[in-house]
C-alpha cells in the first residue's frame, strides 16, 4: 500500500529525515513514536504531500506521491494537530466544504451522518469558534474522514482529549480498520498506540530505529522497547 | 554529563588553515577589472573629448550609462538563477540569484543619485519622470521587494523559493513597465545608439562612444568579480553555518 | 479544476457575507480615502476635477490591498491552507478560487464607492459609462491577479500586512499608469478614445501574461 524508499528530507543545513525505508500494507494500523525533533510529524507531512522531500521515492498503491497527486490525495485522510477547520463556519458548512472539495456524493447527508457519529449534531448549526477544543477535536475527525480515505494520517491526534473524544477517535480508527483502512498514527500516548494499533515504529534523529508487531495491547513490550532505544541510548 | 565533557575535550578537529589559493576564474576576473577600469579612466578624462553646452559634468554619463547596464544586467541574472533554482533546488543557484540582487540595488542606487545630478545640468531639471529614469526608479523597488522576500524569516529554501518566484515575476514585469512609461511620456533621454531623428540633440561623438563602450566593459567586469567574491563570501556562511550545526549535534549526543 | 475554484470562491464569499468584515473594512476605507482627497484637493475648485480620474484607481488600490491581505492570511488560522493543500487538486485551484473571491469583492467594492466619489465631488461623466465599466473590469482583474499571487507570497511572513504593499506597487506599476490614463481619457475627453483603447490593450496584455504566470508559478509559492 505504502512504499517509502530512501527518503530524506532536509531544512536548512539539518537533515531531518535521513534515509527512511518503509513498507506498510494494507489494513496495517501503525504507530509512529520516537521523541519530539526525530521526524516523525515530518515524516507524515511527507506523505500528505505537504512537504515535498528532498530525495527518496514515495508510492502508494504504485500510484507516485509527485505525478500523481491528486489521485493520492484522495485516498488521504490527514488529521493534524490544528483543525483545519473555518471558525466562523458550522461543523455542517466545514464539512460540506471539504467534501465538495474531494468531491463526495450526497455531500450534506453524508456531513450529517458523520456528525451525529461523533456526537455533537446538536451543535451542527453553531458556529467552530464558539467549541472546546474537544468538541473541535471531534469534528475534525469528521472532517478526514468525510470521503471516506483509504489511508489515515493522524498527527498525534489524542493529545489533549477527554475520554469520550478519545473513544470516538479509536472507535473511528478501528471502524475503519474493518473496512480496510490503513492508518498511520504519529503519537506520544504509548497506552492508546498499544491499544489500537498492531504495529509501532520507533523512530530516532530521522532513522528508523526498530519496527515490530505487537498483539493483545502489550503496552509494557512498547514502552520497554521505547525506554531500550530512546531513553536508555542517551 | 561530567563524563561527557570529559570524553568532549578532545580535540576539535584541526582544520587546514592554510591560505586558499583563488581560483584561475577569481584571478581574470581581477586582472579583468584591474585594466579595463584604468583603461576607463584613461578614455574617460584624456581620450573623450568635453561635451560643447555641458562641460566636464557630462563624465558623470560615463558612470550613469554603465551601472544602468549593470543595474540591468544584474535583475537578468537573478531571473536565469532564478529559474535555474527552481528547477534543480542547488542552493548555489539562489545565491548567485540573491547577490546579483544585493549589487543591482547598489547599482541602481548609483544609477539614481547620477542620474538627478546630470539631469540638472542638462535639463536643468533634478528628476524628469522619464521613460528610462522612471524603469531604474521601479527596478531599485522591485530589487528592494526581492531583498525583503530573500530577508523573511523561515528555512533557508522557503525563503529561497519564494524568492526565486518573485524574481520571475518581477524581471518579467521590467520590459511592461518600460514601455508603460515610455508610452506615458517620453520628452528627455536623447538616443545615444544608432540615429535619433526625432530627438534633438541625440547622437554622440566617435570619441565618446569608444569611451562608454570601454567604460561599459569595466563595468561589466567589476559586476562579474563582485558577484564572483559575494557568492564565494556568501558560500563561506553556509560552510560555517554547517560547521557550528554539526558541533552543536555533536555536543547534544 | 474549476469546480474546486468554485468551490473554494463560494465558501469565502459566503463566509464574507455572513461576517461582512472585510468587505465592510474596505467599503469604509474607501469612504475614508474620499474623505482625505476632498482635504487634499479642494472639491470646490474646479481644477479638481481633473484627479477624480485618479481618485478612482487610488480607492481601489488602497482598499484593495486590505482585501488581498486579508484574504490569504486568513486561511492560517487553524491552517486551514493545508487543509485546502492536502485536498485533490492543483495549486492553481486554489489561487484561481481565492482569485475569483477577491476580484468579486473588488467589484462590490467598487460599484458601491465609485458612485458615491462622483456623487460627493460634483464629478459629471462626459465620456462613456460602458468604456469606464470596461476599463474599471481590465484594470481590476490584472490587479486583483498579481495582487492575490503576491498576497499568497506575502503570507509566509510574519509582517505580510507591511510586505505586501512594497511588492505589489512597483509590480503592477504597468497597470495603474495604463488604467489612469485610460480613466482620464474616457471620463474626460472622449475624442481620444483610440489612445484609451490602446492602452487598455496594454493592460489586457499583462493581465494575461500574468495570470498565466500567477498560474504556473503558484506551486512554488504554496509548498510548507
Amino acid at each position: 500500500m505504502i512504499e517509502i524508499k530512501k527518503l530524506t528530507k532536509q531544512a536548512d543545513n539539518k537533515l531531518i529525515l535521513r534515509g527512511i525505508d518503509l513498507s506498510i500494507t494494507q489494513g496495517e494500523t501503525v504507530a509512529i513514536l520516537g521523541q519530539n525533533g526525530a521526524g516523525k510529524s515530518t515524516l507524515l507531512k511527507v506523505l500528505a504531500t505537504l512537504i515535498k522531500p528532498t530525495s527518496g521515492l514515495v508510492k502508494i498503491n504504485g500510484l507516485d506521491l509527485k505525478k500523481d497527486h491528486i489521485e493520492v490525495k484522495k485516498m488521504f485522510g490527514y488529521l493534524p494537530h490544528s483543525s483545519l477547520l473555518y471558525d466562523h463556519n458550522t461543523p455542517l458548512e466545514n464539512l460540506v466544504f471539504f467534501g465538495n472539495l474531494y468531491g463526495v456524493k450526497d455531500v450534506e447527508n453524508r456531513a450529517r451522518k458523520l456528525v451525529n457519529d461523533v456526537g455533537l449534531s446538536f451543535f451542527i448549526n453553531e458556529p467552530v469558534k464558539n467549541f472546546s477544543r474537544g468538541m473541535i477535536q471531534r469534528i475534525a475527525i469528521a472532517r478526514a474522514i468525510i470521503h471516506e480515505p483509504k489511508i489515515m494520517l493522524l498527527d498525534e491526534p489524542h493529545t489533549g482529549l477527554d475520554q469520550g473524544a478519545i473513544t470516538i477517535l479509536n472507535n473511528v480508527v478501528l471502524s475503519m480498520k474493518e473496512k480496510g483502512c490503513t492508518t498511520l498514527m504519529v503519537t506520544h500516548d504509548f497506552k492508546q498506540a498499544a491499544a489500537i494499533c498492531d504495529r509501532i515504529i520507533i523512530v530516532k534523529n530521522g532513522k528508523i530505529a526498530d519496527d515490530f508487531k505487537i498483539n493483545s495491547q502489550s503496552l509494557s513490550l512498547v514502552s520497554e522497547k521505547y525506554q531500550v532505544l530512546v531513553e536508555g541510548g542517551s | 554529563m561530567s563524563m561527557n565533557l570529559e570524553r568532549e575535550k578532545a580535540p576539535l578537529p584541526i582544520v587546514d588553515l592554510a591560505p586558499v589559493k583563488s581560483s584561475m576564474l577569481t584571478k581574470i576576473l581581477y586582472g579583468g577589472m584591474v585594466v579595463s577600469m584604468l583603461a576607463a579612466f584613461y578614455f574617460i578624462f584624456m581620450y573623450a573629448e568635453v561635451e560643447k553646452t555641458m562641460g566636464a559634468v557630462q563624465k558623470i554619463f560615463y558612470m550613469h550609462v554603465p551601472s544602468a547596464w549593470v543595474a540591468f544586467l544584474a535583475f537578468f541574472v537573478t531571473f536565469v538563477f532564478s529559474i535555474l533554482f527552481l528547477i534543480k533546488r542547488k542552493r548555489v543557484y539562489d545565491t548567485y540569484a540573491y547577490v546579483s540582487a544585493e549589487i543591482g540595488v547598489v547599482f541602481t542606487a548609483i544609477v539614481l543619485t547620477t542620474g538627478p545630478i546630470w539631469a540638472k545640468s542638462s535639463w536643468n531639471t533634478w528628476w524628469a519622470w522619464e521613460p528610462r529614469l522612471t524603469t531604474t526608479l521601479i527596478l531599485f523597488f522591485l530589487f528592494m521587494a526581492y531583498l525583503m522576500v530573500r530577508q523573511m524569516d523561515g528555512v533557508w529554501d522557503k525563503k529561497a523559493r519564494l524568492a526565486a518566484v518573485f524574481g520571475i515575476i518581477g524581471f518579467a514585469d521590467v520590459p511592461i513597465v518600460f514601455f508603460a512609461i515610455r508610452w506615458w511620456q517620453s520628452k528627455f533621454h536623447p538616443i545615444v545608439f544608432g540615429d535619433g531623428p526625432s530627438q534633438e540633440g541625440g547622437g554622440i561623438a566617435p570619441s565618446m562612444l569608444v569611451a562608454l563602450l570601454v567604460t561599459i566593459a569595466a563595468f561589466t567586469f567589476l559586476y562579474a568579480y563582485i558577484l564572483h567574491k559575494g557568492v564565494s563570501f556568501e558560500n563561506m556562511k553556509i560552510k560555517v553555518g554547517h560547521y557550528k550545526e554539526k558541533l552543536r549535534e555533536k555536543l547534544e549526543n | 479544476m474549476l469546480r474546486a475554484a468554485l468551490t473554494i470562491a463560494k465558501k469565502d464569499i459566503y463566509s464574507e457575507l455572513r461576517t461582512k468584515q472585510v468587505l465592510g473594512t474596505m467599503i469604509i476605507f474607501a469612504g475614508l480615502v474620499i474623505l482625505v482627497l476632498s482635504f487634499a484637493f479642494d472639491p470646490a475648485n474646479n481644477t479638481t476635477k481633473a484627479v477624480i480620474p485618479g481618485a478612482v484607481w487610488i480607492i481601489i488600490v488602497f482598499s484593495g490591498i486590505l482585501g488581498l491581505n486579508r484574504s490569504l492570511v486568513s486561511e492560517q488560522r487553524n491552517e486551514t491552507m493545508h487543509g485546502l493543500m492536502v485536498a485533490p487538486m492543483d495549486a492553481s485551484s486554489i489561487y484561481l478560487g481565492k482569485f475569483m473571491a477577491n476580484f468579486s469583492m473588488i467589484l462590490i467594492v467598487e460599484i458601491v464607492s465609485i458612485p458615491f466619489l462622483f456623487l460627493l465631488f460634483d464629478f459629471k461623466i462626459t465620456g462613456s459609462i460602458l468604456y469606464f465599466i470596461l476599463v474599471l473590469f481590465v484594470g481590476s482583474f490584472g490587479f486583483i491577479a498579481i495582487g492575490t499571487f503576491l498576497a499568497a507570497l506575502a503570507s509566509n511572513s510574519k509582517s505580510s500586512e507591511m510586505l505586501l504593499p512594497l511588492l505589489l506597487f512597483p509590480m503592477t506599476s504597468p497597470v495603474l499608469i495604463g488604467v489612469t490614463q485610460a480613466t482620464k481619457i474616457i471620463l474626460t475627453n472622449m475624442e481620444k478614445l483610440s489612445t484609451a483603447l490602446s492602452w487598455m490593450q496594454l493592460v489586457a496584455a499583462y493581465d494575461v501574461i500574468f495570470f498565466v504566470l500567477c498560474f504556473l508559478l503558484i506551486e512554488y509559492v504554496l509548498e510548507v
